[in-house]
């Protein structure tokens, strides 16, 4: 059956967005061509090195293996939407900082997953931190300071949400 | 090559009596799709032979998990992450939550679910060791109504299963007698997170009495399917656990195994390996009941 589509509407990066496409066209596909969000990268496209990585209702996953007719009514959330007004999240600013993205393909799928494994354990060990990464390859193998850059962000993370209350992530 | 998604068509009828009637109507016509795991990838790749596929993805009815005083049910469509998020799940199926942990990587686990891993009948189902080795039942159902069949018995060769064309996984229901059992599981992969096992073998067992009352051993990737190790069951029923006893158990896993060679082991690598994973745990067994 060629031609079919159908009509998505879900919100990305705090957006309402009417797609109309195949219903098994991937989630990537739909963010990259269709919204423009080149942020989320085609890896394997088989769900193993997770550099297409991104938030769906919440949860990690990866976008490649999702067809889009199962993000209808979906909450997204790209690497497009970390950073708030032009300022970064801190976990960009500390994979900057530390050193944390070399070629930058694994980046934004590595920051998603990053800002899963915070928005669920604001204090992760090192054991936690690989777990949760665990799904995201570093073709540079950068991983030593990818896992220091998450360590760092969860610290300043803490001093500022001590500091600063209200801020919204 | 690619996948070309205008050549599949996809629906999601948003109920599970919705998809029974369409499952009835034309069996064997529609693909159920779950978190799209496996069938994502197939298409990803351009083999992906389904050209309807049916969404059971947000449907309620088959994303639970009911934990009771005897029996612990986990629907269809639950998630790896729901079920390790389950403190039923971690504190009385403790190898069903290790083998959730290790499908797969989150991204995996936040879509994969319970159901797919078993309908998908890969013969190195990371859920399927933990299941046989648990007693579990599986409950299918379709608009002719609900059966239920022991999860032993659901897989029939490679990558089939005892459901019929309009028939759907509906939940696994788990017994929740095995406190009092030692319990075993290990996978043997390439590295800890997204690796597909080589080989992976779990095992329930009561020592009483100095003497094995009750055992159940099952493996991944050593048959076709997920399977029970019945020979190697019988050579330990019964008996007191020495190194005889353990050469004798080892033998009949050696026997009964058959193992393939194919790009992630070998059918040799696969059987020793099983059988000193056999030997592991006999040897906690051993330990455990020593100490009773």
């Amino acid at each position: 059956m060629s031609g079919c589509t159908a009509t998505i509407r879900f919100t990305v990066n705090g957006d309402q967005h009417t797609v109309h496409a195949p219903p098994m066209k991937r989630l990537l596909d739909v963010l990259r061509e269709d919204l423009h969000l080149t942020g989320a990268k085609e890896g394997c496209g088989e769900g193993e090195c997770g550099s297409c990585s991104v938030r769906v209702n919440g949860e990690l996953v990866n976008s490649c293996l999702v067809p889009v007719l199962q993000a209808q009514g979906a909450t997204i959330q790209t690497v497009e939407g970390l950073a708030v007004d032009g300022r970064l999240h801190p976990l960009q600013q500390a994979f900057l900082n530390c050193g944390g993205a070399q070629c930058g393909i694994c980046t934004p799928g590595m920051l998603m997953a990053a800002a899963q494994l915070l928005s669920i354990n604001a204090h992760p060990t090192l054991g936690q931190i690989r777990e949760g990464l665990a799904g995201n390859l570093c073709r540079c193998t950068g991983f030593t300071r990818i896992f220091a850059s998450v360590m760092a962000a969860a610290v300043e993370g803490e001093t500022e949400s001590a500091g600063r209350a209200t801020h919204a992530r | 090559m690619r996948g070309n998604a205008e050549a599949h068509e996809m629906i999601a009828p948003g109920t599970l009596p919705a998809v029974l009637e369409l499952l009835a109507a034309a069996p064997g016509e529609w693909t159920p799709i779950a978190g799209g795991t496996e069938l994502m990838v197939a298409h990803a790749a351009g083999k992906l032979g389904a050209r309807r596929l049916v969404s059971l993805w947000g449907i309620r009815e088959l994303r639970f998990i009911d934990a009771g005083a005897d029996t612990i049910s986990i629907g269809a469509a639950a998630t790896f992450r729901d079920l390790r998020a389950h403190t039923g799940i971690s504190s009385q199926l403790p190898l069903l939550a290790k083998a959730a942990s290790w499908i797969g990587s989150i991204a995996n686990q936040s879509r994969a679910t319970l159901g797919g891993n078993l309908v998908n009948g890969s013969p190195a189902a990371d859920s399927s060791p933990a299941l046989l080795v648990y007693d579990a039942e599986v409950e299918v159902v379709s608009v002719r109504g609900r059966r239920r069949i022991p999860y032993s018995e659901f897989h029939t060769g490679y990558k089939r299963n005892a459901m019929a064309a309009d028939e759907l996984l509906f939940a696994v229901h788990i017994p929740l007698r095995f406190a009092r059992h030692r319990q075993y599981l290990r996978k043997v992969g390439t590295r800890r997170a997204m690796a597909i096992s080589k080989v992976a073998l779990a095992a329930t067992a009561l020592a009483e009495n100095g003497a094995i009352g009750e055992v159940r051993v099952a493996a991944a990737s050593l048959a076709p399917f997920p399977a029970r190790l019945y020979q190697t069951e019988s050579a330990l029923l019964g008996n007191a656990i020495d190194a005889l006893v353990i050469d004798e158990a080892r033998k009949a896993l050696l026997a009964e195994a058959q193992p393939i060679d194919d790009i992630r082991s070998t059918a040799e690598y696969r059987k020793r390996v099983a059988a000193n994973l056999l030997e592991e745990f006999l040897i906690e067994l051993r330990r455990e009941a020593a100490q009773h």
